[in-house]
């Protein structure tokens, strides 16, 4: 690689002889990063050692009642939210970045301040998300505490992430593929659809697991829009928890820290599914 | 002439829809104001953010004792959390081989991934045996949850340093680790600096995992070791059944994080254009 490394471990020894601050920070800098390693090695091995005994069966049963806390139906809630919050905001986000992309002229003011709402909806934190849900879906739009008032409010959360990623996946493309397809006659519309979005498939795919990945995670968002409801949630009008409000709630009452250490290594079982694979998409697109 | 009436509304579809988000800004912005604002003027602007008793009860209403937890716990997350951070980045940036660096990025988005629930309860079973529900948990916590924003933006900010700046002062004699920490780290640095802003937005954001260590008593923060209540954690608690201008109170406790998020935001996106120019 780099031939100026080449030096033995004895000569690079004398040298930090001769300057002990490098040898301080080198041992900070490595200390630094052992540590960081360390604490999510710790945290997963810990959630993992307490959690895989208590994964019973009984913790998957299909109705959850106050002796058997099961996960079941939060698991399938998840689903039906992530679902639903996707089936929203991917549409919303594809079709934002294709007009920022594709559309929108440069020195375009319209495209300023898009950029600048999206900052500001990728900052909001999503306590603030929750109120708003609470005040707009369940206060005005009376639709109660419901999987439908918890995944608009999702929507909105992970909208800026899905049109950042989609964003770059589009840029990626090079111009040639567009000119080419201008040159043989096509529309901008049919260039867009039948050449541009298919080679970014891979990079909006990625930033749509990512999406996922939020929505499977989010607590503070949901408890005052898709409320803390137990059951399947058959109907989308009707509360469900997902599996990390469950988490809270079995945590917040105390009785059931067992089951809550099983939910806690489905939920990063979940994670670390979600971000393999986001993380495979990526290299995929970055090998073309 | 059908094809064109096509890309004619196609393109006003693509318009609209990037005008969704325009629109949840304002949505957000009028509804949090709207429904907050009146109830400042109400409690009283002064008595509202500079008052220490909150008793719902009573009706009075003051939020300064959370306005300070909320800072005591960022400060104390960008304490600890910050130095670990960058030092890791330049790590992963500067000294990690390459076959290493492979196995611990995927960690560190593993790291940010982790729920914030999952993080809250292992601080309840594992850090808060040790302190007591308290400002050191929630700010031992929040540094965790920063580590990867810290981290990930940093590290590409280091990355970002010219290879010849690195090269020159080894050239002039400087050692490896003086080098990337007298060169490379000043010239990264308004990117660090965005990581470290980004981390602030994330820990005063934060809201279950504080919630869950940081014992959540209304009266001022007395000490490191004391419980406090955070401006998430205010609303949390007692949106679920708060009526009337308590309600009003925990939204315009909401008004107050949005601002100070939109700061946060501002200068955040000012640093973002600085290191831009650069």
């Amino acid at each position: 690689m780099n031939p100026m490394k080449k030096e033995s471990l004895k000569d690079k020894l004398s040298h930090y002889k001769n300057s002990p601050g490098s040898l301080v920070l080198l041992i900070s800098v490595l200390l630094c990063a052992a540590l960081t390693v360390l604490t999510l090695v710790f945290i997963v091995i810990y959630i993992l050692v307490r959690g895989i005994p208590n994964l019973s069966l009984s913790l998957f049963s299909p109705t959850y009642n106050s002796e058997n806390v099961s996960m079941l139906p939060a698991i399938i809630n998840t689903f039906i939210m992530t679902l639903i919050s996707l089936l929203i905001a991917v549409p919303l986000g594809i079709f934002s970045a294709i007009y920022l992309v594709e559309y929108a002229k440069r020195g375009n003011k319209l495209v300023g301040i898009i950029r600048m709402t999206t900052e500001t909806l990728s900052g909001i934190p999503s306590i603030v998300y929750g109120l708003f849900g609470f005040l707009f879906f369940l206060t005005t739009l009376k639709l109660g505490y419901s999987i439908l008032s918890g995944a608009l409010t999702l929507a909105i959360m992970i909208l800026p992430l899905v049109m950042r990623t989609t964003e770059e996946a589009l840029k990626s493309v090079p111009d040639s593929y567009r000119e080419g397809s201008f040159g043989l006659g096509a529309g901008k519309l049919r260039t867009v659809f039948r050449i541009v979005l298919p080679p970014a498939i891979p990079g909006i795919l990625s930033g749509v697991i990512l999406a996922t990945g939020r929505i499977c995670g989010e607590t503070a968002a949901l408890i005052f829009t898709a409320g803390t409801g137990t059951k399947i949630a058959l109907n989308i009008m009707s509360s469900g928890r997902t599996l990390a409000v469950h988490m809270y709630n079995l945590s917040s009452e105390g009785l059931h820290v067992e089951e809550c250490y099983a939910t806690a290594v489905i939920l990063l079982v979940l994670v670390a599914l979600i971000n393999g694979l986001s993380g495979l998409l990526a290299k995929k697109l970055s090998k073309g | 002439m059908k094809k064109n009436i096509l890309e004619k509304v196609m393109s006003g579809v693509f318009l609209a829809a990037a005008c969704v988000s325009i629109l949840a800004v304002a949505m957000i912005c009028l509804f949090l104001f709207a429904n907050g604002i009146p109830a400042i003027g109400k409690i009283g602007f002064l008595k509202f953010l500079t008052g220490d008793v909150w008793r719902p009860s009573n009706d009075i209403y003051g939020i300064l004792p959370f306005i300070l937890g909320s800072l005591y716990v960022t400060a104390g997350a960008i304490i600890l959390g910050v130095p670990i951070g960058i030092m890791t980045a330049v790590f992963m940036a500067r000294f990690c081989p390459k076959k290493l660096h492979r196995i611990l990025k995927p960690a560190i988005d593993l790291l940010a991934g982790i729920p914030s629930v999952v993080y809250g309860f292992f601080g309840l079973v594992m850090i808060v045996p040790i302190t007591g529900s308290s400002i050191i948990a929630a700010s031992i916590i929040l540094a965790i949850m920063i580590l990867p924003s810290v981290i990930s933006v940093s590290e590409s900010a280091l990355r970002a340093v010219p290879e010849s700046y690195y090269e020159g002062a080894l050239a002039l004699g400087a050692t490896h680790e003086r080098s990337v920490f007298t060169v490379m780290l000043p010239a990264a640095s308004s990117g660090v600096f965005a990581g470290v802003v980004l981390g602030i937005g994330r820990a005063i954001g934060e809201t279950m995992a504080v919630m869950m260590v940081a014992g959540n008593n209304t009266g001022m923060p007395k000490s490191i070791f004391k419980g406090v209540r955070t401006l998430t954690s205010n609303i949390a608690i007692e949106m679920g059944y708060a009526t009337d201008l308590h309600r009003e109170a925990l939204i315009a406790t909401g008004v107050v994080l949005f601002v100070f998020i939109l700061i946060i935001n501002f200068a955040s996106s000012m640093l973002k254009r600085r290191s831009n120019q650069k």
